[in-house]
């Protein structure tokens, strides 16, 4: 990681843009990530049920096929759950939670770990050492591992989710941010600031910090797709959402009963919606990379 | 090389120490500690023996080291729900695990080697954009899906495979094995080949990366000017630089492989520790998940040591070149 550099990145955010969009699965992943977005955020407004308010949810219309109509004249059109929820409410909310999940938790991670990987590069010596040994250390447990235990101390919960993945994911970022730091910090731009007789602190957060942001987003997009898929791993196994609440996850871990008699819809479509999510993430990430061309 | 080793158990013992002090400390702050050793029938009397057994009474920096101690001979309590020894119930559960773990090491280094060493040599053909496609989806997509979309497919529609289980063992010095059966091969293919996946996409992307590097060294443009023949400068040449970085990146992803046994096992009820951990959290058999707890932390410590000394025996620049972060 030390021998890191990249390219400098040529030209404007707009041919940025056009370079990134000139590949067909660039545009198709953007696509659909967008068109997720949109569907999870406006989720209270699409839904034709509120999946979380019982009064509109009869246990009488469980386990319907997709297109079944609900004697009150509602078409569900994917089906219902094994507890009369309409299929297609519960996954606009599933994406909402999923996303709201990842997202929170990626940015949470990629702040914290950020600071961590400027200060060890900015102070070098014993405090970069220790600050990457404890990297190393977290590192060298599964992820998957680690947020399990978490969960298993502080139980059911967003708030709680959202915490172990943060300390699961922050360490890749202060890793590689501090990798960009220290080129960063060895280039003329850098001397010429000090040649100023800028701030310490004012150099790192207002001349390397804006120099780290390209290979951060790439870091950033990766790290979101490995949340959702993680948080809907812990979801699956019952340690993460409440069952209240259920994440893209928990309603594919809530049709896995009904999986040997056939009832696929109720796990296989969550299942599709979460799998689009987490490829057009992963190749927006690949995508970036190549643009940007950080070496990760 | 003795000095060596020796700093790096050192550091391992710190980190071990550590882990004891956060499980502890972990225990205590979210709750209190009588609970979680003592079962819920246990009345008052019970309860002060159990107290004055795990010295409560006691100022906590001497209650860790009763812990400790406790810890140090194997003494983690009775699983409430199996009433036995929480530690004898997870060496119970390990062969199966150890069995589905390895598996899926041999399924990912039998299937990723080739594939791998075939998009390195062929980067440009349609075969080796396949691959790659594969292992980019292998790795990202969530393991748990793949194996609930493998018994969709192989057990509900196809019918060919069993679903669950372990089915038929037999017993190998004491440790009861399903590969060595028919029907447990059977048990096993589904379970071990989704285990792999995560694996196998990251042999093929080393032995890519290596191939693309290895065949542009000097030393196999001299090989070929010596004419020696393609097959052997890539069975003997090739390969033995290929395998250094594959067989360290394996070793340290088998603490991975053992974490994902947890979602495989849960999902295709394959009897292993994860199961078992699943399973104790979902009735709170505290002891039980302490103990799993302890367990995993001391077999990633080792795991990681292991690794670094055979690293530095299969690379002397690691120990002699001091440290590198």
């Amino acid at each position: 990681m030390t021998t890191l550099s990249h390219a400098p990145i040529a030209g404007s955010p707009r041919e940025l843009a056009r370079r990134f969009l000139s590949v067909p699965s660039a545009v198709i992943a953007l696509s659909v990530f967008i068109l997720f977005c949109i569907l999870g955020f406006g989720a209270p407004w699409i839904a034709p049920q509120n999946p979380y308010d019982l009064r509109q949810v009869d246990i009488l219309d469980s386990l319907m096929p997709p297109g079944s109509v609900s004697y009150t004249g509602l078409t569900y059109w994917l089906g219902t759950d094994g507890q009369g929820r309409d299929m297609l409410s519960a996954m606009l909310y599933g994406i909402r939670i999923s996303l709201i999940v990842g997202l929170l938790s990626g940015v949470l991670a990629l702040v914290f770990g950020t600071f961590v990987g400027l200060i060890a590069a900015y102070r070098r010596g014993w405090v970069d050492t220790l600050l990457m040994r404890i990297v190393d250390l977290q590192l060298s447990f599964p992820t998957i591992l680690v947020a399990l235990i978490l969960l298993v101390i502080l139980g059911r919960g967003v708030d709680k989710i959202i915490f172990a993945l943060v300390v699961v994911q922050w360490a890749y970022f202060a890793r590689t941010v501090r990798g960009v730091a220290l080129v960063e910090g060895a280039r003329e731009y850098v001397d010429a600031a000090r040649g100023l007789r800028l701030g310490g602190m004012r150099i790192l957060f207002l001349h390397i910090l804006p120099n780290c942001l390209p290979t951060i987003l790439v870091v950033a997009t990766m790290q979101m797709a490995m949340a959702i898929s993680l948080e809907a791993t812990l979801s699956f196994l019952g340690l993460g959402l409440p069952p209240t609440r259920p994440s893209l996850g928990l309603l594919i871990a809530n049709g896995f009963d009904y999986l040997q008699s056939g009832r696929y819809w109720i796990s296989v479509l969550p299942g599709v919606v979460l799998l689009a999510i987490i490829i057009s993430a992963n190749v927006l990430g690949d995508r970036l990379r190549d643009i940007l061309n950080p070496r990760l | 090389m003795t000095e060596f080793i020796i700093k790096r158990v050192l550091q391992a013992m710190i980190v071990l120490f550590v882990m004891t002090v956060l499980v502890f400390f972990g225990v205590n702050v979210i709750g209190n500690p009588v609970y979680i050793f003592a079962s819920s029938e246990c009345d008052q009397a019970c309860l002060t023996k159990t107290i004055a057994e795990l010295g409560l009474d006691r100022p906590l920096w001497e209650q860790y080291f009763v812990f400790l101690g406790n810890l140090l001979q194997g003494h983690l309590g009775n699983s409430f729900t199996h009433g036995i020894p929480a530690l004898s119930l997870i060496f119970e559960r390990l062969p199966a695990t150890l069995e589905l773990a390895f598996c899926a090491l041999a399924l990912a280094l039998g299937i990723g080697l080739p594939l791998g060493v075939w998009a390195g040599l062929r980067p440009d053909t349609f075969i080796s954009r396949c691959i790659m496609a594969f292992s980019m989806i292998a790795f990202s997509l969530p393991v748990f899906w793949i194996g609930l979309i493998m018994i969709l497919t192989f057990s509900v529609q196809l019918g060919w495979m069993p679903a669950i289980g372990r089915g038929d063992t037999v017993e190998v010095f004491g440790a009861d094995l399903s590969l060595l059966t028919p029907d447990g091969l059977h048990h096993l293919a589904m379970p071990a080949f989704t285990l792999s996946l995560i694996m196998m996409a990251i042999v093929i992307r080393l032995t890519r990366a290596g191939m693309r590097e290895v065949i542009f060294a000097d030393y196999i443009k001299f090989a070929r000017a010596n004419g020696i023949r393609e097959r052997r400068i890539l069975s003997t040449h090739v390969m033995k630089n290929l395998l250094i970085p594959i067989v360290t990146v394996l070793g340290m992803e088998f603490g991975g492989v053992i974490a994902f046994a947890v979602v495989v096992e849960s999902i295709f009820s394959w009897p292993g520790v994860g199961k078992m951990l699943i399973d104790a959290i979902g009735v709170l058999d505290r002891p039980l998940i302490v103990a799993y707890l302890i367990f995993v932390v001391f077999m990633f410590v080792v795991l990681n040591l292991l690794v670094d000394i055979l690293y530095s025996l299969l690379d002397p620049r690691v120990r002699l070149g001091g440290n590198q972060t």
